[in-house]
């Protein structure tokens, strides 16, 4: 929490400021009423005409005064609450963008961007609301539980009995039901989620012809769902009739006590009629006060968050070396290394050795599971091993800094993720300042001749994730971005998958041609697609059972030989 | 929009009677509370000064006032139980009624749709229905018995000052709609941005991976500065605009209290001798009239823009509701088994009439054969699918089962006939057993595991922490395989005659591609199976190949006649070797 308070600091002035005009203007609302008395007991009592007029003047001018107020208190809470969030989200996308990849699996992609979104929002309406609400409604509690005292003290010990217990009252309720209204969410949740469900595997269950049970079961969930809400409702039912009640008998108390004191004397008439103006408005400030207490529990809530995820450091520490990428020799080298992801007992990789010199290409086969993505992702260093050396350009990985690394290694991932904007702009996401001629290179090398035949070519739009394209399409781009930014190391990691086999040979021929100084990492599933591999390292379970090339393996590693066979010949 | 709402109002009719109630208790208990001034004005009338307290009248209000209070209470709290009856009632028939609608949509309906929009349409189109309408409806109804009473109470106290108070009236609507019309545009703007932020969040954040592969932090830092300050200053204009209707209604009131305290003295004392003259509780009940009368008309204009907003969002649910469910066919006959020769025959069909795709399409697959579908992704297999499983109907010509046209079934007698395995698996959320018996809900234990066994699933599934029993969904951790190898044990589970399989491109384990090669073959026996196929060994194997691009059929036969044609079969099954 205290993380968060700096946050505030630039707006210091705007947090004191505005809670002290909103004061001013409800010391001026709480005058109105005393003004009215006077018009009555002096005004009227004794014909006073222009007495009354001056008051009402007065009355008038208490109300601008109070609007004016009222309006830069707004301002000032709008101000700081908007720039509070800004620079808190602005500095919560800074800090996510530090984390390693261990401190993002942790938590997760959907919590931090509900994190970015939904949290900073509503941390932010909270200091708005602070800003606007905490001054005025206590102090309108307290300001017409004074004045009342200063006018009878007597008669104003009703208020102080009336307050805590309509405060009692409106706390109660709100706290009984706010968890209902969580859980009726979490029904209505999950009734998305069935209906999600059901579109995704409509052909399925056409299939099964099971339309029936399904429309049943939605039946059924939409029951429960209502009748969930008709219990919260039974209960937020509750509140208003029951403060009404609480308020007005308030003012029945007033009304005896006060012909009480009416009789001795002690109060007037008009003072009478001002204690009931009193209690309404107490009444209201009331509600003000619970609304105000339920908004900040949300806010204190999704602040926690905010700040949770702000105190996460990464775990990896950066190297300060730039990259100099030697002529010729080794490029990468593992020695003996292992790795085990975070609080996972037991290692994805074991004892991994290789090494690779420039120009040459690694395959990379083996079930799921079995650590080829892994291995990819200590390449480019999204981990440190958890034990031996990972050696890139002839230094230790850990050496360099991580962003001249990564502007070096490219990877491209077995999911093909583009991004919104157009073709040419993926394609610059390694460096804005690629000219033409090396996208067009890297284009034609990824098979992606498809750009082409696009009415708009290389600038067409792509709609968010690349979704007007193939699977096939957005495999190729990937690859193309990737090899734009003209990296030493490419990693396609099981990228290829949605290409058939004639492409698949295309770019792996062209791969060797166009980029020949390049050192390339192919994971796949294809035997085929290492057939002419430099080095293959067979993976089964993070052990690397079988390193070789294509005719060493299919002589020596029996894993291999089952892979191949069956994806060539087997059953023929 | 007449219609709409008699249309939402049409299915709030089986709770027409939480509707007359609501009605009836909104009444007394508004008109009851509206007699609370009156009453507190007579109470302050019998206090007057010192020793001229009269404490008969005094006692005898206090009861009343007392009792009104509590009656008064009691009704607005059972208003507020039959508006939720009827309301989340209502909610409920409708919801109800739309998700089975869904059930009975064309695929080509559901295909065209998106996902998300068709869910906002079930979840949150209905919610504000719900919110917006029944309790728009609501307040309305309760605004405008609240101007009538407080105009008709004022209007027995002084006529003349409830004339000065109507006058005011359309200032405090002026305001309101002022502030209301400048923070519009300022929160359509808020929203914008912010649906941009979420966007541009959900892409980077959610691949911060190849945003930190590409190192582009500072690029995207600087994107996502771009938006979030437009989204702040927005933000500050929005929420300074809407945050002014407090406190300029506040001040509106005010003056209209000021006027009614300044006129209703000067008529009692006589300088303005035609208002005339009232007593001082008097003065003090018309004071807390004109306070209750003004506040509905601050209200009206959020309530008018939540009931267009409920309307639009109804609007968007009849679209649905409207639309044409699939032909009914119960009077179809029913295909209780088959041996599964199938034929086309001539057929043509297409998706959309301007692109015809699939043209005078004649082909026989007897019983137990298997035929190989062939083609680069996107080919349009599923093309082949829909025909087969009537997801999408033929424009011309037959589809054969044993002879007779498929089309005189029931489309789902027919489905029966027919075991899909497709590579985009389908998991709903539910334990593992629930997904194997998807198509047969009541098969025993035993049957579920025997299905599991075949399908070579059991052994993983075992493992799983609580065996068949765990709780499953889509993103439940299941590897694509696993996934898929369920699936396969659900056909096992119904057994049909006819399969339609989708052999995996990759992403895949070898071990469990393995098994599920297994599995197929298994499946396979004495089957007619159409296999969308990626392998040699399946392609070679098959009684009879279609080769597919761009959505048409290209060429048809065995292996060797086609690798004789020379055609595009041929150079696809050469590429494989291809280094």
């Amino acid at each position: 929490m205290q993380k968060l308070l700096r946050f505030l600091k630039p707006y210091r002035k705007e947090m004191i400021l505005g809670p002290f005009f909103k004061l001013l203007e409800a010391i001026f609302e709480l005058i109105v009423p005393v003004v009215m008395a006077k018009i009555i007991d002096h005004g009227i009592a004794q014909q006073d005409a222009v007495y009354v007029g001056k008051m009402c003047g007065l009355i008038v001018l208490l109300g601008i005064c109070g609007l004016c107020f009222a309006l830069t208190c707004q301002y000032f809470a709008a101000k700081c609450a908007f720039g509070y969030g800004t620079d808190l989200r602005k500095a919560l996308y800074q800090h996510m963008n530090t984390l390693s990849e261990t401190e993002i699996d942790h938590l997760g992609t959907s919590t931090l961007i509900n994190r970015i979104t939904n949290d900073v929002t509503a941390s932010q309406s909270g200091v708005n609301m602070f800003i606007r609400l905490a001054s005025r409604a206590p102090f309108l509690v307290l300001g017409a539980i004074i004045m009342t005292l200063v006018i009878d003290a007597q008669l104003a010990l009703i208020f102080l009995l009336i307050a805590p217990l309509a405060a009692f009252v409106l706390y109660h309720v709100m706290n009984k039901t706010i968890p209902l209204y969580t859980q009726n969410q979490k029904k209505l949740d999950g009734i998305a989620r069935h209906t999600g469900e059901n579109l995704d595997g409509v052909r399925v269950i056409r299939a099964f012809a099971r339309q029936k049970r399904e429309t049943e079961q939605f039946q059924d969930e939409c029951a429960a769902l209502e009748q969930r809400m008709i219990t919260a409702g039974r209960i937020s039912a509750i509140l208003n009739p029951v403060t009404f009640v609480i308020m007005n008998l308030g003012i029945v108390a007033v009304l005896w006590f006060g012909g009480i004191h009416v009789n001795t004397g002690k109060l007037s008439q008009g003072d009478l009629t001002a204690f009931t103006n009193y209690m309404t408005q107490i009444l209201l400030a009331m509600i003000a006060l619970a609304n105000l207490i339920v908004i900040l529990t949300k806010a204190q809530a999704s602040s926690l968050r905010v700040a949770e995820v702000l105190e996460i450091q990464s775990s990896m520490k950066d190297g300060s070396e730039q990259v100099e990428i030697p002529e010729q020799g080794e490029i990468l080298a593992f020695s003996h290394v292992s790795f085990a992801y975070d609080h996972s007992g037991s290692n994805a990789l074991t004892d991994i050795d290789f090494c690779l010199h420039k120009g040459q290409t690694l395959g990379i086969i083996g079930g799921t599971g079995s650590g080829k993505s892994t291995l990819a992702a200590l390449i480019s260093r999204s981990y440190d091993a958890s034990e031996g050396e990972i050696r890139v350009f002839g230094k230790p990985i850990q050496n360099y800094k991580l962003k001249t690394l990564h502007q070096k290694i490219s990877i491209v991932p077995q999911k093909s993720v583009l991004m919104t904007g157009t073709i040419k702009e993926n394609l610059l996401w390694s460096d804005p300042d690629i000219p033409d001629a090396s996208l067009q290179k890297a284009l034609a090398t990824a098979q992606a001749d498809f750009v082409q035949s696009l009415s708009y070519g290389i600038n067409t739009h792509l709609v968010q994730g690349g979704k007007n394209l193939s699977g096939g399409q957005k495999q190729r781009l990937t690859i193309a971005r990737a090899l734009a930014g003209n990296p030493a190391i490419l990693i396609l990691d099981d990228s290829m998958s949605a290409l058939d086999y004639a492409t698949d040979a295309r770019l792996r021929n062209a791969l060797k041609q166009n980029y020949s100084d390049m050192t390339k990492i192919i994971i796949s599933q294809r035997a085929t697609s290492l057939l002419h591999a430099d080095l293959i390292l067979v993976l089964d379970d993070g052990l690397c059972v079988g390193a070789g090339t294509h005719e060493n393996l299919l002589q020596t590693c029996e894993i291999y030989q089952e892979i191949y066979h069956s994806q060539m010949q087997s059953g023929a | 929009m007449k219609k709409i709402i008699l249309r939402i109002l049409n299915y709030a009719k089986p709770y027409r009677h939480y509707l007359i109630l609501t009605i009836l208790c909104t009444f007394i208990g508004i008109s009851l509370s509206l007699l609370v001034p009156v009453l507190i004005g007579q109470a302050v009338d019998d206090a007057v000064a010192a020793g001229q307290v009269n404490f008969d009248g005094l006692k005898k209000t206090a009861f009343l006032l007392s009792g009104l209070i509590l009656i008064s209470g009691m009704f607005q709290f059972l208003e507020n139980l039959c508006i939720n009856r009827l309301a989340f009632g209502t909610v409920k028939d409708l919801r109800t009624e739309l998700t089975a609608k869904l059930e009975t949509m064309p695929i080509s309906y559901i295909d065209s749709h998106a996902r998300g929009d068709l869910i906002a349409r079930v979840i949150s189109d209905i919610e504000i229905l719900s919110d917006g309408l029944l309790q728009g409806f609501a307040q309305l109804f309760t605004g405008i018995v609240t101007i009538l009473g407080t105009l008709i109470f004022m209007l027995g106290i002084n006529l003349k000052i409830t004339l000065l108070v109507v006058l005011m009236t359309p200032l405090s609507l002026i305001v309101a709609s002022q502030i209301t019309r400048l923070s519009h545009n300022a929160f359509q703007q808020q929203s914008k941005l912010r649906g941009d932020i979420g966007a541009l969040t959900e892409e980077l954040v959610g691949n911060q991976k190849l945003v930190k592969a590409f190192a582009y932090e500072e690029r995207a830092e600087a994107r996502f500065s771009e938006i979030n300050s437009a989204l702040g200053k927005a933000g500050r204009k929005a929420t300074f605009f809407s945050s002014m209707s407090n406190p300029t209604t506040r001040f509106v009131n005010g003056l209209i209290y000021a006027a009614v305290g300044t006129f209703g003295a000067l008529g009692t004392i006589g300088t303005i001798s035609w208002i005339g003259a009232m007593s001082v509780g008097k003065l003090a009940s018309f004071l807390a009239y004109a306070n209750q009368y003004t506040k509905p008309f601050n209200e009206i204009s959020g309530v008018v823009a939540e009931l267009q907003n409920a309307i639009s969002c109804a609007q968007r649910v009849f679209e649905i509701l409207d639309a044409e469910s699939e032909p009914d066919d119960s009077q179809y006959e029913i295909l209780t088994s088959c041996q599964g020769n199938l034929e086309f025959h001539d057929v043509n069909f297409s998706y959309l009439p301007e692109k015809p795709l699939i043209q005078h399409f004649n082909m026989k697959a007897k019983s137990g054969q298997k035929i190989a579908i062939v083609g680069k992704t996107g080919c349009g297999k599923s093309t082949i699918i829909n025909l087969l499983l009537r997801f999408y109907e033929i424009q011309s010509g037959e589809i054969l089962i044993d002879g007779q046209s498929s089309a005189k079934f029931t489309r789902d007698s027919l489905r029966h006939q027919f075991g899909m395995v497709l590579q985009e698996t389908w998991i709903f959320t539910g334990t593992v057993a629930e997904n194997i018996a998807y198509g047969k809900p009541d098969a025993s234990p035993e049957e579920i595991e025997q299905a599991a066994r075949a399908a070579h699933a059991h052994s993983f599934i075992k493992r799983l922490p609580h065996g068949y029993d765990t709780m499953i969904s889509d993103h439940s951790g299941l590897s694509q395989g696993q996934k898929q190898l369920l699936c396969i044990a659900r056909i096992m589970l119904t057994n049909p005659p006819m399969l339609i399989l989708d052999e995996a491109t990759s992403s895949i384990d070898l071990r469990t591609e393995h098994r599920i090669q297994k599995a197929f073959e298994k499946l396979m026996q004495g089957k007619t199976s159409f296999i969308i196929a990626h392998r040699l060994s399946t392609i070679q194997n098959a009684d009879w190949i279609l080769v597919m691009e761009n959505g048409h059929i290209l060429e048809q036969g065995t292996h060797a006649q086609l690798m004789k044609q020379g055609g595009f079969y041929a150079e696809l099954y050469q590429s494989q070797f291809a280094g």
